[in-house]
């Protein structure tokens, strides 16, 4: 608790943290507290010295939420849209006024070629990569290894970045580009930091991976703690390969004896493969377009006590910060 | 909070005031009052629960929205019901933006997980407004049942009125009055084997959690951990719903709650680690833990 307590004094000032601390555990280290202090003081310090003397009464209310604001960077983001349909930017967008307080307060789209006029990939700290990649077109193999050597951290954005997902299925022949034919996960390309699968991914997940990264850019030791347990096992999917399917819940989890019947593989399948038949997934194999959802659900693909025996708090934080 | 038994903020020993509630339950009746309480209260509008399946004893997931439907779905289940399999559908054919939802602990593991980690799970996470869980030592699969009661205790299946769980055997009753029992240790091989990895037993991470041990018969356990939990218990206690408690002075109590807690993962911690089979093993077998 004494975690995201930090984190809360750090996101909304000196309030918070007298808040915080009643319910902060008792072992939490005093010491600490002096990195927290820091980055709160320094913008609430540096606004009022900007501000013309005869208009901090007025200003008071417009400032407010402004001495609230965490930090004064934000991270950059960009969304590289490789082979992929725009649902994961659709996605990302469907945060609605969320995306409006994203984009305010933590991050600056600095690359998207649906909705930013910039034609070449910039450096940024996190490019969110939609798609897979067209071996056969030339440019998307550029861009592929620029957004690597450009961006801090890479994420793929969803099934079709992570696994392929509906782009495993393409065999050529589509007008008008039907020499097209072979599409790999970016993960085949080059190293990737982050995944988030499913088709599409949902919007509160992307914006979870948001604020996160932010955190894990952006913040103290501490919250860089809480950052890394969120996106470690997102981290982990990256690690583990670029290939999905249904079947995963039967050689990882079934065969594993590890299935335990809940049903958030079957909640979580976007084209409804999965029935549960008998307390167990069964798939239907056909209709699987391999996007790596079931797998990432399934509470035993990973769980961290860790991070989901906090929900309680994180779910109230990103509540708060997530306020316009 | 207790290593065993999580983080709560209050415990107490409670029932059911409804009369055609406690009726059918075999314990407290918690799980329906306080379902039935928060619909009537606007807490949730529906609430997914273990429903009567197409065979007998073979438990289906529901969503309830209303008490009507909630008190045909009443009483214990023995195998698994795969609650989370609704928890979208909720959301979208039911239209519910207050998700009640009941679970063993790895089924509340489940919707936790779902909350922070909704990956394929659009608009759910915000929707979830009052999880139960069920104390749980290992759940049978409908097969595995199955198997004891026609095979073991050579009863058909279609014929048994009641199953019952206690005093170290495993008894089936049927229309006509007869009655076959096993020793439990005859059953443990049924038990679903996924159970022997869980490390929860009174589903830590629940709104509220409720079981039978600990209480005399006709009364539950019930540990209330969430502000939600908190509040919606309170309510339904104040409505008079619900009849609580203190648990101060009640035998067996909560340390055998916690004794039973502990001896459950304690063995399944050694068998996570026995999974690895250090040594002999190429490869060691998943650990779902991180
Ligand atoms: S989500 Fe995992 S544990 Fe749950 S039913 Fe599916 S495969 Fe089994
Ligand atoms: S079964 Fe469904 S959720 Fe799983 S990979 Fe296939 S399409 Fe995706």
């Amino acid at each position: 608790m004494g975690l995201l307590d930090k984190l809360k004094s750090l996101l909304f000032g000196k309030e918070a943290v007298r808040e915080g601390k009643q319910d902060a555990k008792p072992g939490a280290k005093p010491a600490d507290e002096a990195i927290v202090e820091k980055p709160v003081e320094q913008p609430v310090a540096a606004k009022p010295a900007e501000d013309k003397v005869e208009q901090v009464e007025q200003k008071h209310i417009i400032q407010k939420p402004k001495e609230e604001k965490p930090v004064a960077d934000k991270i950059t983001v960009g969304h590289v849209h490789m082979s992929g349909c725009t649902g994961c930017l659709v996605s990302l967008a469907d945060n609605y006024e969320g995306l409006l307080t994203i984009l305010d307060k933590y991050a600056d789209l600095v690359y998207c070629l649906t909705l930013a006029d910039v034609r070449h990939i910039p450096e940024m700290d996190v490019a969110l990569v939609e798609g897979s990649v067209c071996i056969n077109d030339e440019c998307s193999m550029e861009e592929i290894l620029e957004t690597r050597e450009r961006a801090k951290i890479v994420v793929a954005l969803g099934g079709c970045a992570c696994y392929g997902n509906t782009t495993r299925f393409c065999r050529g022949g589509q007008q008008n580009q039907p020499q097209h034919e072979g599409f790999v996960p970016i993960g085949d390309l080059i190293k990737v930091d982050v995944y988030i699968p499913a088709c599409a991914p949902t919007p509160q997940q992307i914006r979870n991976v948001c604020l996160m990264a932010y955190l894990l850019l952006k913040g103290n030791d501490e919250q860089k703690a809480l950052a890394t347990a969120y996106l470690t096992p997102l981290m982990n999917l990256a690690a583990a390969g670029t290939e999905a399917c249904g079947c995963d819940l039967m050689t990882e989890v079934i065969n594993q004896g590890l299935c335990m019947g809940c049903g958030s593989c079957a909640a979580a399948c976007t084209v409804r493969a999965i029935t549960m038949q008998y307390g167990k997934p069964q798939v239907e194999r056909d209709l699987c377009i391999k996007c790596g959802a079931c797998y990432a659900q399934c509470p035993r693909s990973f769980f961290s006590f860790d991070v989901c025996g906090q929900y309680e708090s994180i779910t109230e934080l990103i509540g708060e910060v997530m306020k316009p | 909070m207790s290593e065993y038994l999580g983080e709560y903020k209050a415990v107490y020993k409670a029932k059911s005031a409804c009369g055609d509630i406690l009726g059918k339950a075999q314990d407290g009746g918690i799980v329906t009052s306080m379902f039935a309480y928060a619909l009537e209260a606007g807490i949730i509008d529906g609430a997914i629960v273990a429903g009567p399946g197409a065979e007998p004893y073979k438990p289906e997931p529901m969503i309830a929205t209303t008490i009507e439907e909630l008190l045909a779905a009443r009483g214990t289940k023995y195998s698994i019901s795969p609650n989370m399999s609704l928890i979208k559908e909720a959301t979208r054919s039911y239209g519910l933006d207050k998700i009640g939802i009941v679970g063993t602990p790895c089924q509340i593991q489940a919707v936790r997980k779902a909350q922070l980690y909704p990956i394929g799970l659009r608009d759910v996470p915000d929707k979830i407004a009052l999880a139960i869980g069920i104390f749980c030592m290992e759940n049978f699969p409908y097969q595995g049942l199955y198997q004891m009661v026609e095979d073991h205790c050579a009863t058909k299946i279609d014929n048994v009125t009641k199953m019952d769980i206690g005093k170290g055997k495993f008894t089936v009753y049927t229309e006509r009055g007869a009655h076959a029992e096993i020793p439990l240790k005859v059953t443990h091989k049924y038990e679903q084997p996924a159970c022997h990895v869980c490390l929860d037993y009174v589903a830590n991470m629940a709104d509220i959690s409720t079981g039978s041990v600990g209480t005399p018969d006709g009364w539950s356990t019930v540990m209330v951990r969430s502000k939600a939990g908190e509040a919606a218990f309170q309510k339904a206690v104040d409505a008079g719903w619900i009849v609580a408690e203190s648990m101060d002075g009640v035998k067996p109590g909560l340390e055998l709650v916690e004794k039973l807690a502990k001896t459950k993962i304690d063995n399944n911690r050694a068998y996570l680690e026995h999974r690895k089979h250090e040594g002999t093993l190429l490869k060691p077998l998943r650990s779902p833990y991180i």
